[in-house]
């Protein structure tokens, strides 16, 4: 366990791109590897995916562990987990952290499994001791409605998973200096039991609610499924995802993949339209960490004045038809475009 | 087909409460069910057995009365169902629930070759998502997480194909049998009980398993002793900054609001 020196961050590539997540851990790794005094490593997984190590140096990495493959194409655990195993027997780090996406959890668990270590589960803050050297993963239980703080004080390296859109990523500085070591995994197609047939991408969707940037979520407020739509011209005018309520679900306005709150979604966008929405403890547990939290709601007593940013009091059908109109201008103004993709 | 279903007793944390004052779960407030993910898994291994025949067995560890989501999975459509209760299980993280869990999984094994295992893709109290992997790490055959659809699956080629879901979509993927699954709610709706299953869980009697039943077993990786993980404290959530509310007339409040995003622009991510 002494041995084990050394902040890690899988960095998760979809399409020859990293997915953001990774360089908000890059980001929080960081400060974790300077506050320990130790490097900071990107592990970097796929095929052809060279000229990728270049951008994990310049979000704060020191060293990128890079295995290129053919059998690391598309993401597959049995792959996957070996590369890594093999690269965290080796090099023995202190730290490892990945993104709460799929395959950031399936590959966690599995490495967890074979490595023998600990592993928390969709870390919403991170820090470290760094006199005892360890990590503490801090994250929602019970619903959200409280915070837990899990330690691995004998197990190394200590793992978690976060959640994207909570940590920070660095500005990107195509001047910093970092190792790239590749890694030569052994691994055959014959001997892998899963196979990836087809990638269906569904673009109906404007983006996944856990990953949106912005978020307009209407609630009972909106009054029927005709003056939800207005939820949705907000949201289509400044490129959100639409959310709603647990309410809003159950009477049909909109799917249950849709549904932010304690039996729905948890997300961190940067900013939340709760519009309509008084705010009971089911919903704001799910979106109470979100950046810019802007509420609308008629009744100035309503508890989502309570964890919104800015609360407007006042009746949604006269004020958000003014606010699209000024959102447009905004975006006339600013180059005729917004897009978060 | 030989199906294994892993299931977890929990308790309903829509309506659990809190205390505030303690920071503590008040248990009382919420009544035991079983994890709806579990739910949506049972139903699952039913289907698949209407399609290729053959065996649904449930798997639970658990106090002595997590019996009753065994019962409550008979009634969706297992066939019978074992839970591993003792004290030595007490305490267990993720690590050490998979490694029991397998132990049984194993006993199972030895009386009926196992072809699927499904899990549920996790456990509303604990939300982890990471002792179905972690099994299938441990018995050696792949594992496929977020499952929305069995697609296709073929017991004499011994081939599944499923949809996996992503962030954007889903993947189809073929893999071996035996493989593990976790399926989201999505892969099925769970009607009424047939009535022949609510009577067949009213009489059923599951089978209790302790340590000692699961033969070899190395004891220092099972509870709270083989779980490297550990609660260090609990706090109440950072409360987000703010409560500025801004009252009048819809116009003044909007010139107000686009005057305090404009120092935020930098959120809004425009494109020229």
């Amino acid at each position: 366990m002494e041995e084990n020196r050394g902040i890690w961050v899988f960095i998760e590539v979809t399409d020859g791109k990293v997915e953001g997540v990774s360089l908000e851990l890059l980001g929080a790794g960081r400060k974790l590897a300077d506050k320990l005094e130790v490097p900071l490593a990107g592990v970097l997984l796929g095929h052809d995916v060279r000229k990728i190590s270049a951008k994990v140096i310049e979000y704060g990495a020191d060293i990128v562990y890079m295995a290129d493959h053919a059998v690391l194409e598309l993401y597959r655990t049995e792959a996957f987990m070996k590369a890594v195993v093999a690269m965290a027997e080796k090099y023995k780090p202190e730290i490892f952290l990945y993104g709460a996406t799929p395959n950031g959890k399936d590959l966690a668990s599995a490495v967890a499994t074979d490595l023998s270590t600990g592993l928390t589960a969709d870390t919403t803050m991170l820090d470290v001791d760094p006199e005892k050297r360890l990590l503490e993963a801090s994250r929602p239980a019970f619903g959200g409605n409280i915070m837990a703080t899990i330690l691995c004080k004998k197990h190394r390296p200590q793992m978690a998973t976060v959640r994207p859109k909570v940590m920070k990523a660095l500005e990107p500085d195509a001047s910093r200096k970092g190792e790239v070591i590749e890694e030569e995994i052994h691994l055959e197609e014959s001997e892998m039991r899963t196979k990836v047939l087809q990638i269906v991408k569904e673009t109906t969707k404007t983006a996944n609610l856990a990953e949106a940037h912005v978020i307009v979520a209407g609630g009972k407020g909106m009054g029927d499924k005709n003056g939800f739509m207005l939820i949705h011209e907000l949201a289509k005018t400044i490129g959100a995802t639409v959310g709603g309520t647990r309410d809003v679900v159950e009477a049909g306005w909109l799917p249950h993949d849709q549904q932010i709150g304690q039996t729905g979604e948890t997300v961190t966008p940067k900013i939340y339209f709760a519009i309509g929405i008084s705010g009971a403890i089911q919903h704001v547990v799910g979106m109470k960490n979100s950046e810019l939290i802007i509420a609308i709601n008629k009744d100035p007593d309503a508890p989502i004045f309570d964890v919104a940013t800015y609360g407007l009091v006042g009746d949604a059908f006269e004020i958000v038809p003014q606010l699209i109109e000024k959102f447009k201008e905004l975006i006339k103004e600013k180059g005729g475009e917004i897009s978060y993709v | 087909m030989h199906i294994v279903v892993c299931v977890k007793q929990v308790p309903d944390t829509k309506i659990i409460k809190i205390n505030p004052k303690t920071n503590t779960l008040d248990r009382r407030s919420a009544p035991a069910i079983l994890n709806p993910y579990d739910a949506h898994a049972v139903q699952e291994a039913a289907r698949i057995k209407s399609r290729t025949g053959g065996t649904v067995t449930v798997l639970s560890m658990g106090p002595p009365q997590a019996v009753a989501v065994i019962k409550k999975s008979v009634e969706i459509g297992a066939d019978r169902g074992y839970l591993i209760s003792d004290r030595a299980f007490a305490g267990a993280d993720t690590l050490a629930t998979s490694y029991a869990l397998s132990k049984a999984l194993e006993k199972i094994e030895q009386e009926s070759p196992v072809d699927l295992v499904i899990c549920g893709k996790h456990a509303i109290d604990g939300d982890t998502g990471q002792v179905g992997p972690g099994i299938a790490r441990r018995i050696d055959i792949p594992p496929i997480t977020n499952v929305i659809e069995v697609s296709k699956i073929n017991s004499d080629e011994k081939k599944i194909v499923v949809k996996r879901k992503q962030l954007n979509g889903y993947e189809l993927i073929e893999s071996q049998i035996p493989c593990l699954l976790t399926v989201e709610k999505e892969i099925n709706d769970i009607g009424y009980s047939p009535m022949p299953n609510m009577i067949k869980a009213a009489r059923y009697e599951p089978v209790i398993w302790s340590v000692a039943d699961l033969g070899e077993v190395d004891r220092a990786q099972l509870g709270l002793k083989g779980s490297p993980t550990i609660v260090g404290k609990m706090f109440s959530p950072p409360r987000p900054e703010g409560g500025k509310k801004i009252e009048g007339e819809p116009t003044e409040q909007i010139k107000e609001l686009m005057k305090l995003l404009e120092e935020k622009i930098d959120l809004f991510c425009f494109k020229a």
